[in-house]
């Protein structure tokens, strides 16, 4: 091919973007070529999607500069940077779900007859024009909230299609695309690269990328490990380039014996409502002391394995045994007392009650082990309780009756870890515990993972860290389209074997797709 | 009471922390502010039988206030207090003065205690039913409640056919007399009913401070998903708030009917704008999670003094309706900007923290 011919469209020279205490981006300097597919790849939170926001106007740049054809050019907001002919497909769907079809297309820069209002037939049928060219097969005047989760990605598609981009971002386009919608979304972008439109291409399936890509970037922590055309390189390279060679600090394993089996799921079912399911018959045993780490991309079903563990899908079904005793009660409180706890994914959402000051959230969860009389909360247990917990955690918190919202990212998921901990459970369920926080913290939380599974807690930990499963887990478990897809001694187990399984449940569907199609 | 002084505590070092710990107890301020105003400029306004006067008055909204500052920190709202009060009012008077016809020649008579215990019963019962709508049928607060505001009005006014029970006297062989004691009676010089003010907002604080369905109350409305994350019954709070939510609105029937010793099934409307007016004033935030019993009672004092004593200065009723308005946007106004400060405030600290 004529890759060679790709001239630069935009530029980002330099740039940092610096969050309330984190550095999402360092010092990146990338070209995106015209004509081309610019692949962009890192693990969660490397920051690929905020370079990408930068580019779409969604956020400025703390340092450096955008040049848009050599030109130093400004986003004030994302009508700015589609002004200038650049549209994003964000990962998390940006849609009216009470809106049809061609109003979402639409929005903002309606078709108008003067004072007559809104031309709704010119809308549909130039919706339905763009909708034909993705073969969507959705009719224009459909609601969004009536269509399935892969539609809806397809009209997202659409309508970035029908801005006459001229750098069109994909942040995971084909997360809930089937196999056919995917091949149909690869042909479209086929045609844009023929019209010479640029685009950048965000994806965890490597072998999506090494199918469509024609330049690469690899991210880590916010800086860029590693630029390659990619017909020069192989999957094995972009992980190399993804994990790196300087070793985080990781808490080294304290040699302890496995104690009996503390945890057990049976068959857990999650149906997903869309049809099939986000977590597939699920079974996994953990034994005393033991860390179980399961590695996952996104959408893979962790969290919602967690959640049906603790108790918050009422429609799940399987069977779940702590310590051999079966729990039978599906809520929440009763499943905590009868010795689970999970550390939610998302700490602002999830984890926290942000009005409440740090010494409540932590005892939020066990107050009944301080209540006097049956119902008076005894101030001196509880604030021991607190202060024995800050301790063991190094929470820096200089008063515990500050709001909880007054610390570092860090510190909050201490907290949140200290609130699972004061219910004294004999199973730990920790969703993504690293995600957000700085790289002391992380240090902390996972030498604290350490200690707590030498004292003979039974902790299952996801994460989207390659590095991270491999250095803290005694097995690790792999989750693909709501299923373990395989289960390694941390001996057994390499990079590429855990890449592999980690989209393997995506293959078998598709397989069984294609064949339900011929 | 738990949220303020939690936060009081932070060290007041420069202006910002300064002008934030004055906004913090505005409600102090205005309550302050009413009176000083009022001992001025309206005659006989501190007199102990005026002080004592406006206290009833206060009291009636205080209760309802209480009940509605639980319901609207776990983030609902409570609109059926008003009818409620016309209901219960209607129950005690009804059963006082008729008893219950048990359709077989007999009719069954309950002594006081007894009549107010059965009223404050029909109170909770009120409240659990929009606490069940709430939390098994999901219906929005505002709407659920607004049902059984109309549904409760109808059925006070059923009750006696629009007609008033008039002369709850009772009958001394009946051992039905005695219920004016809680609307007019004294206990060392004090009404009974602030007495009762005062026990029931002494348990309230308490609950919020030191009982952990308290806590829970105030976790739910700060984040009702965390909550139910940390093991929390949620819908067992929200059943709570309501059910105390219509036990303090029978309060208020009761004493009214003993004050007047007479019930009307017309009492109590629009009560709930009132309550509402006075939480808000006493700093509990409509989006949930904020909000303390103490702030709330003076709330309700500063309204209470605000519209007793324009009547004392002769404003016309219809000018005190202005006030009031402008007063509740100033406190929520107020409220935002210090919601505002504060951010910045705990931003400046991080970021001196390094």
């Amino acid at each position: 091919m004529a890759a060679e011919t790709h001239d630069t469209i935009l530029k980002l020279d330099d740039v940092t973007k610096v969050y309330s205490g984190i550095v999402a981006v360092k010092h990146a300097s990338l070209e995106l070529k015209r004509g081309a597919v610019n692949v962009l790849v890192g693990e969660n939170g490397a920051g690929k999607s905020t370079l990408m926001r930068m580019i779409a106007g969604v956020e400025k740049p703390s340092l450096g500069r955008i040049l848009l054809e050599g030109k130093e050019v400004e986003f004030n907001s994302p009508a700015d940077a589609q002004k200038h002919g650049i549209g994003m497909v964000f990962q998390e769907l940006n849609l009216f779900g009470n809106l049809s079809v061609a109003e979402n297309i639409f929005a903002t820069r309606e078709i108008t007859r003067g004072l007559r209002g809104i031309d709704h037939k010119a809308q549909v049928e130039k919706a339905n024009q763009f909708l034909d060219k993705l073969d969507a097969g959705i009719s224009a005047e459909t609601m969004v909230e009536d269509l399935p989760i892969g539609q809806q990605q397809l009209v997202e598609i659409a309508k970035a299609i029908s801005l006459d981009t001229r750098i069109l971002i994909l942040d995971e386009p084909t997360s809930a695309l089937s196999a056919a919608e995917v091949d149909i979304l690869f042909k479209v972008i086929g045609e844009l690269k023929a019209q010479g439109v640029a685009i950048v291409y965000i994806s965890h399936r490597l072998e999506e990328l090494m199918r469509i890509g024609d330049y690469i970037t690899v991210l880590r922590d916010g800086q860029i490990t590693g630029q390659a055309m990619v017909r020069d390189i192989d999957t094995k390279w972009i992980v190399r380039s993804m994990i790196g060679s300087d070793a985080k600090d990781f808490a080294k394993s304290l040699d302890h014996k496995l104690g009996a089996e503390a945890f057990r799921s049976e068959d857990i079912c999650l149906p997903r409502k869309t049809g099939g399911f986000a977590v597939d018959h699920l079974s996994i045993s953990v034994r005393a002391g033991e860390v179980l780490g399961i590695y996952g991309l996104m959408g893979a079903g962790r969290s919602e394995f967690f959640e049906c563990v603790i108790g918050q899908y009422a429609h799940s079904t399987g069977r779940i045994f702590v310590a051999g005793e079966e729990i039978i009660a599906k809520d929440t409180s009763t499943r905590i007392r009868k010795g689970l706890a999970l550390i939610p994914e998302d700490r602002q959402r999830e984890g926290l009650v942000q009005v409440l000051s740090i010494a409540a959230n932590l005892t939020l969860a066990s107050l009944e082990k301080f209540v006097k009389a049956g119902f008076h909360i005894s101030g001196d247990r509880e604030r021991s309780a607190i202060a024995e917990s800050i301790r063991n955690l190094s929470i820096k918190a200089p008063n515990p009756d500050f709001d909880v919202t007054s610390m570092s990212g860090g510190n909050q998921q201490k907290v949140v870890i200290g609130k699972a901990l004061m219910t004294n459970p004999k199973v730990l369920l920790m969703d993504e515990p690293s995600r957000g926080i700085d790289v002391g913290a992380k240090a902390d939380v996972f030498r604290t993972m350490r200690r707590l599974a030498s004292e003979g807690l039974a902790i299952l930990f996801s994460t989207s860290d390659l590095e991270e499963v491999m250095a803290l887990s005694d097995r690790i478990a792999v989750m693909s389209n709501g299923k373990v897809t395989t289960i390694l001694d941390r001996a057994d187990a390499t990079e590429e074997l855990i890449v592999k399984a980690a989209s393997e449940g995506h293959k078998s569907a598709e397989h069984k797709t294609t064949g339900e199609l011929a | 009471m738990t949220t303020a002084t939690a936060t009081e505590k932070a060290p007041a070092a420069d202006g910002g922390s300064i002008l934030l710990t004055l906004m913090k107890l505005r409600t102090f301020i205005a309550l302050f502010a009413v009176i000083a105003f009022f001992s001025i400029f309206a005659p006989n306004f501190l007199s102990a039988a005026n002080i004592i006067l406006m206290s009833k008055h206060v009291a009636l909204n205080a209760f309802l206030a209480m009940g509605m500052t639980f319901v609207i920190i776990t983030g609902g709202i409570d609109l059926s207090v008003g009818s409620i009060v016309g209901l219960c009012g209607m129950v005690a008077g009804g059963l006082i003065l008729n008893g219950i016809d048990l359709q077989i020649g007999y009719t069954m008579y309950f002594n006081v205690v007894e009549v107010c215990l059965i009223t404050l019963f029909v109170g909770v019962v009120i409240g659990a039913i929009n606490g069940l709508l709430i939390t098994k049928l999901n219906v929005a607060p505002f709407i659920a409640t607004l049902g059984t505001l109309y549904v409760a009005r109808g059925f006070a006014l059923l009750s006696s056919d629009g007609q008033t029970f008039p002369n709850l006297i009772g009958k001394e062989e009946l051992a039905t007399t005695g219920f004016g004691f809680l609307g007019s009676g004294r206990i060392i010089g004090l009404p009974v009913s602030i007495w009762i003010l005062i026990v029931v907002a002494l348990a309230a604080a308490y609950v919020a401070k030191y009982v952990p369905i308290g806590r829970q109350i105030f976790a739910v409305g700060g984040n009702e998903r965390a909550a139910r994350m940390s093991g929390i019954r949620v819908d067992r709070v929200k059943m709570f708030v309501y059910m105390f939510s219509g036990f303090c609105a029978a309060i208020v029937g009761i004493v009214i009917s003993s004050e007047l010793m007479a019930s009307h099934p017309a009492t109590g409307n629009s009560f709930e704008l009132n309550a509402i007016a006075a939480a808000v004033l006493g700093g509990t935030s409509m989006s949930g999670g904020r909000g303390t019993i103490g702030g709330t009672i003076i709330g309700a004092f500063v309204i209470g003094i605000l519209s007793d004593g324009l009547v004392m200065m002769g404003v016309s009723s219809f000018w005190q309706m202005v006030i009031k308005g402008i007063v509740i946007i100033v406190a929520v106004v107020v409220d935002q900007a210090q919601r505002r400060l504060q951010q910045q405030v705990t931003l400046m600290q991080l970021a001196k923290k390094g």
